[in-house]
Formats: C-alpha cells, sequence, structure tokens
C-alpha cells in the first residue's frame, strides 16, 4: 500500500517559492483574518473549539491541549500567562525551526488567539539560544504586527490588549521541559520545579497561572478556530485528530519535514515511500520514532496484542514498518510519537556506539538537581564511552541496564525517564550487541563512522 | 563595564518587558557577552547591581547555561553539532575538518593560533534533516560535509585575510 498524500496545513507555505517572512506576504495570503473572526466570539467559545478538536501537544508528551487550558485557575485573581515554547532541543526534532524562520506571523495569530482566549495580556516566545537569527525574525513580526494592531494595546479597537515578547534561551536543553523554562524566564538556572504543588496552570510564571504551548500547537489553534473544533477531529483518527508534522533524519534517502494526517501513514511507508528507503545497498536496522528519548525499534521484531477498532477488539501482528505513526499505536508498542522526530540507523551502525552518542547528550543536559539523574545519566556516558574509546568489559552492559533502571521514577522532571529509556531499550533490543560488544569490536572496520 | 551606548539602551528597554527585573538576566547577559565578548566578573557585578541581584544570582546563572563564556574566545565561533543524527552522516569527521584548518583543538577554551575561531563541539542544533550542521556565529550552515567544511575555513581565512 503506497503512502497516503502529505496535508500541509502548518506547513502550507515552508519552502514555498516567493512566501517571504514579513506581514505584507502573511496578509495575501488570508494572514490574522482568523484573529478578526475569533475576537468577534466569546472567549469560552474559542476554549471549547479547541476541546472539541481534542489537539494534543505537540511538544512531546502529547497531552490534549484543552484540558490544559482547563486546568488554569481563572479564579486565583492573579494575570495568567502564555509561554510559547520554542526550546525546540529533542534529538532529532526541527519542525518549529522552520515555521518560526519562514512563517512567524502564523504563530503570533495563533499565539494572540490562545491569549484571547484565555485573557491572557503577556505573552513570552521562550526560543532556544542557538537559534538567534530567529529571534530576530520573530522581533521583526511582532513590531510589524503591533504596528497593525494585532498585537499590544487594544488590538484592532476591540479593547482588549496583548503584549508578546521575545525571551532566548542559552543552550540548556532542560528548558524545553515547562517548569524548567519557567525557571529559566524568571531569570534563573532551569532547574523544574516538584509537581505538586508548581503545577504551571495555578503556581507558574512569578507563581502565577501560566499556559505552555509548543510553537506547532499554537498554529494548530489558529486553524481550529478557523474550521472549527468539529472539523478538525475529521482529520487524521480519532484521540490522534489533525495532522503530524514528521522529522526524519538519519539514513534515509530523502530526509527532511513531511505532514500528514495523523494516524493515517505507517513508519513503512514513511521511510519507504516517502524518504526513499535506505540508502544504496544498505538495510534499515534501527529506528527511534519520537526523538532521541524515545524507544528504539529494531527492524524484524514483532508486535502483537489487541487494539481497539471502532468498538471491537482486534488482534494485531505487526512489523516496525507496520505500525501506524500516531501517539497511542506507538504507545501501545512500546515506544512514544513524542516531539516527532524519527531518527534512521541502517547497519552500518553498531548499536552501542550509537547509544553512547545518545548518552553525551543525557549526561550534558542534566541540570543536576536530583542525584540519580545527574550521577546516572554521568555514568551511563561513562561506561559506554569507555566501552567505544577504551576497555569493553563482558558486564558492561548489565552495568549499564542497572544504572539505567536506578533512575526513571526518581527525579523531579522526566528527564529521569528519557535519558534511561535509550539505555533501557538499547540494551533489550540489542542485546547480543552489547553482550559480544568487547568481542566484535576487534573485527569492526578501523575506519567506521565515529558516532562518539 | 565600558559597554557601547546601543547595548545600554537595548539593556533598558529589555528590563520593562518583565514584571520582575530579574527575568532579565539570560537578556542582560546576551547582550553584555555579544558586546564584551565574554561575562566577565565585572560584568557579573554589572548585571547585579543593575537587576539588584546578589552578584552569585547572576554568576550561578553564567555557569548554569552552555553559551555563556567566563573567557574571550576566537573571532569566529564554530559550533559544530554533535549530536546523533548529525554523527549518523558525519558530524565528527567535520569537526575534526575545523580543527586541521585552524590548527586548533575543538574546545571553548581553545583559540585558533591565528586567533581567528574557536571550534565547539555542541549537542542538537534542531536541524536533524540537513546534518551535518554547523552554526558560525548566527548563521545555520546544513550538509556540512568536508569538502564543504573546507569551503567554510577557506571563506573565514580569505574574510581575515581582507581584513589585515
Amino acid at each position: 500500500m503506497s503512502a497516503p498524500a502529505q496535508k500541509r496545513i502548518i506547513f502550507q507555505h515552508i519552502d514555498e517559492p516567493g512566501y517571504t517572512d514579513d506581514l505584507a506576504c502573511y496578509l495575501k495570503h488570508g494572514g490574522y483574518e482568523v484573529m478578526k473572526r475569533a475576537f468577534a466570539r466569546p472567549p469560552q467559545e474559542l476554549i471549547d473549539e479547541v476541546k472539541k478538536s481534542g489537539l494534543r501537544g505537540r511538544g512531546g508528551a502529547g497531552f490534549p491541549c484543552g484540558v490544559k487550558w482547563g486546568l488554569v485557575d481563572r479564579k486565583s485573581g492573579k494575570p495568567i500567562y502564555l509561554i510559547v515554547n520554542a526550546d525546540e532541543s529533542e534529538p532529532g526534532t526541527f519542525k518549529d525551526r522552520y515555521i518560526m524562520y519562514q512563517d512567524p506571523h502564523q504563530l503570533i495569530e495563533g499565539t494572540i488567539i490562545s491569549c484571547f482566549a484565555n485573557n491572557v495580556k503577556q505573552a513570552y516566545i521562550y526560543i532556544r539560544g542557538e537559534m538567534a537569527e530567529g529571534a530576530i525574525i520573530l522581533e521583526k513580526a511582532i513590531a510589524e504586527a503591533r504596528a497593525a494592531h494585532f498585537v499590544g494595546p487594544n488590538i484592532l479597537g476591540s479593547n482588549y490588549s496583548c503584549e508578546i515578547f521575545v525571551h532566548r534561551g542559552a543552550g540548556a536543553y532542560i528548558c524545553g521541559e515547562e517548569t524548567g523554562l519557567i525557571e529559566s524566564l524568571e531569570g534563573k538556572r532551569a532547574n523544574p520545579r516538584i509537581k505538586p504543588p508548581y503545577f504551571p496552570a495555578v503556581l507558574g510564571l512569578y507563581q502565577c497561572p501560566t499556559i505552555v504551548n509548543n510553537v506547532e500547537t499554537l498554529c494548530h489553534v489558529k486553524y481550529i478556530v478557523d474550521v472549527g473544533g468539529e472539523a478538525f477531529t475529521k482529520i487524521g483518527t480519532p484521540n490522534n485528530t489533525g495532522t503530524r508534522i514528521f522529522c526524519v533524519s538519519g539514513h534515509v534517502q530523502r530526509p527532511g519535514y513531511y505532514e500528514f494526517p495523523a494516524g493515517t501513514i505507517t513508519m513503512g511507508q514513511l521511510l519507504y515511500d516517502v524518504c526513499g528507503g535506505p540508502l544504496p545497498g544498505r538495510i534499515f536496522k534501527a529506528v527511534i520514532p519520537g526523538g532521541s528519548s524515545a524507544k528504539v525499534m529494531r527492524f524484524g521484531e514483532r508486535y502483537k496484542g489487541k487494539r481497539k477498532v471502532g468498538a471491537d477488539m482486534v488482534d494485531y501482528d505487526w512489523g516496525v514498518e507496520d505500525v501506524p505513526m500516531d501517539f497511542d499505536s506507538l504507545a501501545m508498542v512500546g515506544t512514544m510519537g513524542g516531539s516527532g522526530g524519527v531518527i534512521v540507523m541502517d547497519d552500518t551502525v553498531n548499536m552501542v556506539e550509537a547509544l553512547a552518542n545518545i548518552n553525551a547528550f543525557y549526561s550534558h543536559e542534566s541540570c543536576g538537581q536530583c542525584t540519580p539523574c545527574r550521577e546516572g545519566s554521568l555514568w551511563m556516558k561513562k561506561i559506554s564511552t569507555r566501552m567505544v574509546h577504551g576497555d569493553a568489559r563482558p558486564g558492561d552492559a548489565a552495568l549499564l541496564k542497572s544504572v539505567a533502571d536506578q533512575i526513571p521514577g526518581r527525579t523531579i522532571c522526566a528527564f529521569g525517564e528519557a535519558c534511561s529509556w535509550p539505555t533501557q531499550s538499547f540494551y533489550l533490543k540489542f542485546k547480543d550487541e552489547f553482550d559480544g560488544y568487547s568481542d566484535a569490536k576487534k573485527t569492526l572496520p578501523a575506519d567506521r563512522r565515529v558516532l562518539v | 563595564m565600558n559597554l557601547k551606548p546601543e547595548t545600554l539602551k537595548r539593556i533598558d528597554e529589555v528590563i520593562t518587558h518583565y514584571p520582575v527585573k530579574r527575568s532579565a538576566t539570560l537578556p542582560l547577559l546576551h547582550l553584555v557577552q555579544e558586546d564584551a565578548g565574554h561575562i566577565s566578573d565585572e560584568a557579573v557585578a554589572w548585571i547585579a547591581q543593575k537587576l539588584e541581584l546578589e552578584p552569585i544570582n547572576v554568576l550561578e546563572v553564567v555557569t548554569f547555561y552552555p553559551m555563556f563564556r567566563r573567557k574571550p574566545i576566537g573571532r569566529r565561533h564554530i559550533k559544530v553539532c554533535r549530536t546523533l543524527s548529525c554523527a549518523l552522516v558525519g558530524g565528527y569527521k567535520t569537526c575534526e575538518t575545523f580543527e586541521k584548518e585552524f590548527d586548533t583543538h575543538v574546545g571553548i577554551n581553545h583559540i585558533s593560533p591565528d586567533g581567528e575561531v574557536t571550534v565547539e563541539f555542541v549537542e542538537c542544533l534542531a536541524s536533524c534533516g540537513t546534518a551535518p550542521v554547523v552554526l558560525i556565529d548566527d548563521t545555520l550552515h546544513q550538509k556540512v560535509d568536508v569538502t564543504k567544511a573546507k569551503a567554510l575555513s577557506a571563506q573565514i581565512k580569505a574574510e581575515a585575510a581582507a581584513r589585515k
């Protein structure tokens, strides 16, 4: 079965010849019309549309956006803040970059609509520090929107005022974690906060109710308010509504971004039909489906069980290629859709060396406040790097696993899970390769690609 | 602190973006670093005073975030992505090429002998579909294989020669 056609909603104008990042171009393509119509409706109606749409957050966790908005404390009398999480840092993910660099007004319109719906007067876009040019593009776009009265005081004479400021991070992955991000925006180290009590919806920025949404999520909100929540549910599959943007990288013929109705494309269709399959003479070995912390899938393995189709429970027996690329199916086979970052590895890759690369990342990025994560990620890095560059011992694989098993559930934020899942899943799926690495190393080509 | 008038203007403006002054810590660190090249002890004290904080409140932020540096670096800052998607298509070779071209070692504490560059191996730059990627100062360069890394190095050297 060949792949379905792409459906470009969020990425409609990305890489379109002649499409520019300025306001004039955006207006020519119907820009800010959805916002104008939204302002004529009661805010609660907009929230209801988002709830009805079933939109799930696109930052990684897939938490329903409408539910997130529903949790906001609206009785405290304190201001409500909205933060755009533009700290795109999960290895393998690069979708928000294109939105901000090429279509910044789409994000600004989605942000203002979301602010209006939630009675927010002040929004911040927290963009990762390395995207300095992106910050300049966004600031320029906000200035244009302000001059046209789409942002700022008394927007379009509605008496509603909302300001947006861009805030740059400074190279720390943990700022993508929403409470770490809030700490960072308050001018501190990005140590995530413990929940409870610090749920952002109640005690967020400056201890005020705060909504933190991903860039792509807010662009979906604009589309939902345009077409209606009901119509949005017609795209994709139940519980996985709208489109998903897949960011494919690694060993495929055509890496890049692809937008499809959620749940309508399988891993096999994405990698073979859309991305052109493996490089010449190679075969796929493994794929990480949702950013580097998602558990790895091994080509050749089978996933079996029962799943709900409509009202019935049916048996499924899938290979990696058969798994639909939606949040629920990927969770069912023991991994996750996450942020949509699909990293593909072919048979040239040694899995111990790939894991050592990932472990170096997580060790570098642990904020350090919880001992299991700070020490565990460091030891996983040290052990796996030593296996590659030093002496690989027969007990190393079991040692790695034992360190990984002692981290999740013992940390303040989900980084504990994120840093241990790669080691746990690589070991589980490629046990042979880990156990045999000390011998295999002697025969691996000396000029092989360095991964760590 | 001897900062440019334009920097001081931007500092005063950015503080107004927040209801709490401390929030301006990262923006001020960015502005001071862009102006002065690095964050000195004097800069830490100056920012603390500007935001009505203790110097340690600023210093602990400087040491947490990888983008802030305590010492001067080369004229150009080359950041090669180290993380998996780039490594899978030769990121380590790309980094090695820059090291060789400028006769230097990777790391924020090294400056090439000609004073021209500091090469850093950084974590994911979020452009994995066009790997390997490299940031030179603030500009992203995509699909930087060995050939392209050599071409970029030649360009930096030519710009340096033109300045002399």
